[in-house]
Order: structure tokens, then C-alpha cells, then sequence
């Protein structure tokens, strides 16, 4: 197999031969799973679990391939391969999704083993995407690279994903199992919505430790993740894990798969009874065997060296210059550039939701051109955030103004990094088999109803997230404005939400009333952002609003003339 | 009036196919086999289960319901058709692509 070496600066763990004898010998299984299915020497009983296994489903109109991406961090010749396939095997695309990963949606089972030939050359695979496993670990998008960073959250992500690779205890688990890692105090990771959420800090001496929340999740029964553990230290990390899972595996629910997630056994159970259990494993377990070495963790810590930054100024004469001759782009740097930790760089979010398009999808034309963008100013390296954006963590603010310049013709240009067009949406009943209700066509109305990006900015931040079943994809019940797709007699309709918080400050929305239509829904964000923009105090964003003054308002808006 | 007609997916690469009046399967709604009878309908699902898995050709196989209105075949449910002529987000892909 031709492996092509990732970028070299780019911050990916590099594989060294057992994970790509692995990777290349599990691709070869499916291969003959594949044939053994289509010559009818399996049936689709025994060979269901096993397209499973390799990430992929079945959906209305064809089978869909989920391709992980570790903790939502790509080489730039990474992304190359995923618009490749795109292009030769599906239909031009592919959309990001809200774990960090990427779905094909048009796939033939017959040409799934070479597309994860195809993958298996730039270190990718589809493994652990679907089943009760551990799934693909989450992290900050702007890791190693945020100004309010403690932690590198990679270095531990990366950790776990080689620690629950085809680890046999949690392979089959009562249900499927996610983990978010943050290493700031700003969580851009949703943790508390998590299996289990993991806030990496430093205590005063230096060292690294760990917050364990455990519990949280959205789905048919959302639950806020309860601290179960403030510190534990570095080499116990994969000590106290691997004693949250025993626990989990042992008294997890196998009856009943809507009470089978961790939440559930959580909330039963009472967090601190869960609590002293795990603390009694881990006691158990602790010793030279689940011990993390600290060579070990530095060893992977290399992988996300720095890059080679320049050495510049912190601000920048022809940065400045540039903002204030094009309005245009100097919007775009106030909403989709964050701070970064070397001087005179900057963190720059590609957005995905231009105003009227599907959240999160890109063309393969689209990630050839990131891909290039990246070469030439991030050092190869492309994150994929769970707000379904891409982002560029360490670009040049002398090179920001050529960046936009490339990114805006392309579509990928638009500014509203956290503003109201921002909209997480799941694929669906467009695409997806689970499907009560479509959630893509209330996204793109929503985004072309507020496409003005003045109005955009002064409105501010607000999350609006849209999930098209209960299964909760797109992340509804911590929108700031959530919308659920429902299906009554046959027609779609939607159950608004309202104060979701998916910070450290964590909250479930609280539903406003009854469930409306497709265009309602639009005329009820418009009323919700009206009473917001009348009613708004100082600074304050939607969501300070709305805790001042409670749902009544909002609620009033919306339903008074019904 | 609303009738029955039977759906899956082909195996090898996952298109949706209908049961067409011949036993063999179609790739148009327009091409389906139509049931008033429920009894027949669940009959003929049975058979067909056996037959596609017996040949390797569809999986996830079901009835769903159609209406016909002047003379057009339409599904009850939106899942059915946006499964019928593709994603609502995309008309350039899928089957209503090639219409």
C-alpha cells in the first residue's frame, strides 16, 4: 500500500506500522465480508453488524459511509482524499457532521472496500462510527492553537482512540459510547452533553489533571453530564476511564435499548452511588498496568509539536490596513477569526452555512481548495469543528486578507461564525433512515430569511439547532433556539426550544408550546429574535435576555395569535 | 384513493427499488405493483422478503402506502417520497435527477 506521509507540520498523530497493519488488514476482512454477502454465503442478519462496524448504514437512497476524523483534525492531504472519493465514488460531496466526522451519502456497498483502500492510504478508516463502541473522541477545534488553552485535549484524545481501538471489553457495550475532551475553560466541546466529558486543567504545581462529568447526552432523554471526579491525575486517566466503562458495562441496560445509554444508568442510579462504584474500580484496577507513563504521553505529545511560527509582531500594519479598506473582510475577521496564542497569527473558521445552503456540506471542489488554502497558510492542517464549520488554527493575520480572498468566490466566505446563519442541522428526512421530519429546508430558510449580515451582527451570538427526530443529531436541546422535527399524521412540524446552553454552563431548552410548521417556524425565530432585539439590555446576548426575563415573553410572541 | 405498493433497498449499491407486477423489482414508483388488498399485499411482501434475500437483490423490504391522484402515483408519507424522487434539498440528484 502507497502510504502518503501527512503533513509535516500539520498536528495529526502519525502512524507508525502496527496501526497501519491493522488498518490495512481490517480493510482486506471487509473485502471478503463484502463478497461473502453478495455471493450469499452471509445472510443480512449476520452481515448487517458487520457493515456497521466499518461505519456503514443504510439510508433512503443509498448506503452511507462514515468516515471518522480523529478528533476532528485533517492533513490537508487527508481532506484531498476525502474530496476524491466524493468525487469518484459518490456524487461530488460530503457533509460534516456534529461528531467532527464526514458522511458520503451516496455509496455502493459493492465499492466500499476500496474506498476504505483509499482511506487506509492517508491513515483513515471508517471504524468505530457506528456500534456500541466508543466512538470517535471530540475535542476543541481550536486546540493548540486557542490563547485560553491549558491543555493540549489531542494529546489525550488521541490517548483514548489508540486505548479503545478495537479494545475487546468495550466493544460491545450495552449502547454506543462518546467521549469529549476540552483542555480550556472556554468548553467549545459541548462536554457536559457527553457520555462522558472530560475538562483537562493544571493544578498550581503545573500538572495536568482531569474533571470527569459523566452522564450528559441529548437523544429521547437529554441529562446534563454530573461531575463525578474533580481531579484525577495524569497517570490515572486511562485508570479511571476504563473504571467508568466497567461499571457502565456491568449494570448498563442490555433489555431495553432507550435505557441502555449511560445517562440513563446514571440518572437511576444517582451520581454519587455511580460515583463510589467507579471509585471502588479504579482503586481496584490502579496500579503498573492501567499506569499512563508520562515517556508515553510525551512520546504522543510530540505529534502536535508546534509548527514552526515566525516570529512577528502582534499586530499587523497591513492587517489593519487591509480591514479598513474592505468592509467586507473586516467583518469577516470580527466574526469568524479568533485569537491565536503565537503573535500575529490568528485562527480562522471556514464557514459551511452560507446564507440559504445545507449546514455543513461541502463539495469535493470545495475541500480541494481548503485543502490548498491550508498548504499554503496553516501548515497542512485542517480541523473540522461540531459546529459542522472547518476551521484554519494557524494562519498568518498578514495572510488572513488572501485567505478570505481565495475562501469568499468559492462560497466559502461568509461571516457569521456563531451568529443566527450559523445553524447546526442533522441531515434529516432528506437523507436519514431515522428520520421523523426534514431539517435541512427549515436551516436554509432560516439562513436566507436573516441573511443580511449586518442584521446578522446585531442580533449576535444565537445558536439555532435543528434535528429532524429525537435521536437529537443536531444537537437541539442546547440550542439557544432549538428546533425539533416532528412528524403529526403524516405532516412535519416543529417543537421550538428555547435557553439550551452547551458550555460549561450547560442547560436543556425548554420547550415553548406546540409544535409548528416549516414556514411558522421561520415567522417564530423572527418573533423570538424581535422580542430579544426590543427587550435587550446593554450587551446582553439572547440568551442573558431570556434568563432575565423567562419564556413568557417569547412565548407570547409566538402563540398570542393563535 | 390510497393503495399499497412494496420498497427496498437494491444490495450492492443501496438504490431504492419497488416490486414490480412481474415479481422483479423497478426502480420507478411509476413501474411499482399496486395492491388494494391488504391481505395480498402482506402475501406478496413475504414472498418477495424470501425471493430478494434468496437472490442477493434488495434489503429492508416493506409496504408503504401510495395515493393515486388523477391518475398519479403520489406517497402518503414524505418519507416515501422524497425516497421516491431523492433529497428535497438536492432536485439534482437521485431519481428525480433523470426525470
Amino acid at each position: 500500500m502507497n502510504h502518503i506521509a501527512p503533513g509535516r507540520h500539520a498536528g495529526v498523530y502519525h502512524y507508525d506500522e502496527i496501526d497501519r497493519r491493522f488498518i490495512t488488514e481490517r480493510v482486506e476482512q471487509f473485502r471478503q465480508q463484502v463478497t461473502r454477502r453478495l455471493a450469499g454465503e452471509l445472510s443480512e442478519e449476520e452481515f448487517k453488524p458487520l457493515r456497521l462496524m466499518n461505519g456503514l448504514y443504510l439510508q433512503l437512497h443509498a448506503y452511507m459511509l462514515r468516515v471518522a476524523v480523529p478528533y476532528g483534525v485533517l492533513t490537508s492531504t487527508q481532506l484531498r482524499k476525502l474530496g476524491h472519493i466524493g468525487r469518484r465514488y459518490d456524487k461530488g460531496y460530503g457533509h460534516f457532521t456534529t461528531r467532527q466526522n464526514l458522511q458520503f451519502n451516496w455509496i455502493r456497498l459493492e465499492d466500499t472496500p476500496d474506498i476504505l483502500a483509499d482511506l487506509a492510504e492517508v491513515d483513515m478508516h471508517a471504524l468505530q462510527t457506528s456500534g456500541n463502541c466508543v466512538r470517535n473522541v471530540t475535542t476543541d477545534q481550536y486546540v493548540g492553537a486557542a490563547k485560553d488553552e491549558l491543555v493540549d485535549g489531542r494529546v489525550y484524545a488521541e490517548i483514548l482512540r489508540q486505548w479503545t481501538t478495537a479494545h475487546p471489553e468495550f466493544t460491545y457495550l450495552p449502547r454506543k459510547f462518546k467521549i469529549a475532551i476540552t483542555g480550556s475553560p472556554n468548553d467549545r466541546a459541548a462536554v457536559r452533553a457527553h457520555d462522558v466529558g472530560v475538562l483537562a486543567k493544571r493544578n498550581e504545581a503545573g500538572e495536568i489533571g482531569f474533571t470527569f462529568y459523566v452522564g450528559g447526552g441529548l437523544g429521547r432523554s437529554p441529562f446534563i453530564g454530573k461531575l463525578i471526579k474533580d481531579w484525577v491525575a495524569e497517570e490515572d486517566f486511562v485508570a479511571y476511564l476504563e473504571a467508568i466503562l466497567r461499571v457502565y458495562n456491568q449494570h448498563g441496560r442490555r433489555d431495553n435499548m432507550y435505557k441502555a445509554r449511560i445517562k440513563i444508568l446514571v440518572h437511576e442510579m444517582g451520581a454519587e452511588k455511580f460515583g463510589a462504584e467507579v471509585e471502588e474500580e479504579f482503586q481496584a484496577l490502579r496500579g503498573p498496568k492501567y499506569r499512563l507513563p508520562h515517556e508515553v504521553v510525551e512520546e504522543i505529545r510530540a505529534n502536535y509539536a508546534p509548527p514552526p511560527f515566525e516570529t512577528l509582531p502582534a499586530t499587523s500594519l497591513d492587517f489593519e490596513q487591509k480591514k479598513a479598506a474592505n468592509p467586507d473582510f473586516a467583518r469577516w475577521v470580527a466574526v469568524n477569526v479568533a485569537e491565536h496564542r503565537a503573535p500575529g497569527y490568528a485562527i480562522a473558521t471556514i464557514s459551511l452555512k452560507p446564507a440559504g445552503g445545507i449546514p455543513g456540506d461541502a463539495s469535493s471542489d470545495q475541500m480541494d481548495l481548503v485543502a490548498d488554502l491550508a498548504d499554503r497558510y496553516s501548515f497542512g492542517e485542517i480541523r473540522v469543528s461540531h459546529a459542522q464549520n472547518l476551521v484554519l488554527a494557524h494562519v498568518r493575520q498578514d495572510d488572513l486578507f488572501a485567505l478570505w480572498s481565495a475562501l469568499e468566490p468559492a462560497g466559502l466566505g461568509t461571516a457569521n461564525l456563531g451568529l443566527i446563519g450559523d445553524i447546526i442541522a442533522c441531515p434529516g428526512l432528506d437523507y436519514c433512515a431515522l428520520a421523523n421530519a426534514r431539517a435541512i429546508p427549515l436551516a436554509q430558510k432560516i439562513s436566507a430569511r436573516f441573511a443580511d449580515p449586518e442584521r446578522q451582527r446585531a442580533i449576535g451570538e444565537l445558536g439555532i439547532k435543528i434535528s429532524g427526530c429525537i435521536n437529537a443529531c443536531g444537537h437541539h436541546h442546547v440550542g439557544h433556539i432549538g428546533l425539533l422535527g416532528v412528524d403529526k399524521k403524516g405532516e412535519e412540524f416543529y417543537q421550538i426550544t428555547v435557553g439550551g446552553d452547551p458550555t460549561l454552563t450547560t442547560a436543556i431548552g425548554e420547550i415553548l408550546g406546540p409544535s409548528v410548521t416549516e414556514d411558522a417556524a421561520v415567522d417564530a425565530i423572527e418573533g423570538l429574535v424581535n422580542v430579544y432585539m426590543e427587550k435587550r439590555e446593554g450587551g446582553e446576548r439572547f440568551l442573558d435576555t431570556l434568563k432575565r426575563l423567562g419564556p413568557a415573553p417569547f412565548k407570547e410572541r409566538i402563540y398570542a395569535a393563535a | 384513493m390510497a393503495v399499497k405498493a412494496i420498497t427496498g433497498n437494491r444490495l450492492r449499491d443501496g438504490v431504492v427499488v419497488f416490486l414490480g407486477p412481474d415479481a422483479g423489482w423497478v426502480e420507478s414508483l411509476d413501474g411499482a405493483a399496486l395492491f388494494e388488498d391488504a391481505e395480498a399485499a402482506e402475501a406478496t411482501l413475504a414472498d418477495a422478503k424470501a425471493k430478494a434475500e434468496r437472490e442477493r437483490f434488495a434489503v429492508d423490504i416493506y409496504l408503504f402506502d401510495v395515493l393515486i391522484q388523477d391518475g398519479r402515483r403520489q406517497p402518503v408519507k414524505m418519507r416515501e417520497r422524497i425516497r421516491a424522487l431523492g433529497p428535497s434539498v438536492r432536485t439534482d440528484l437521485g431519481k428525480q435527477a433523470a426525470a
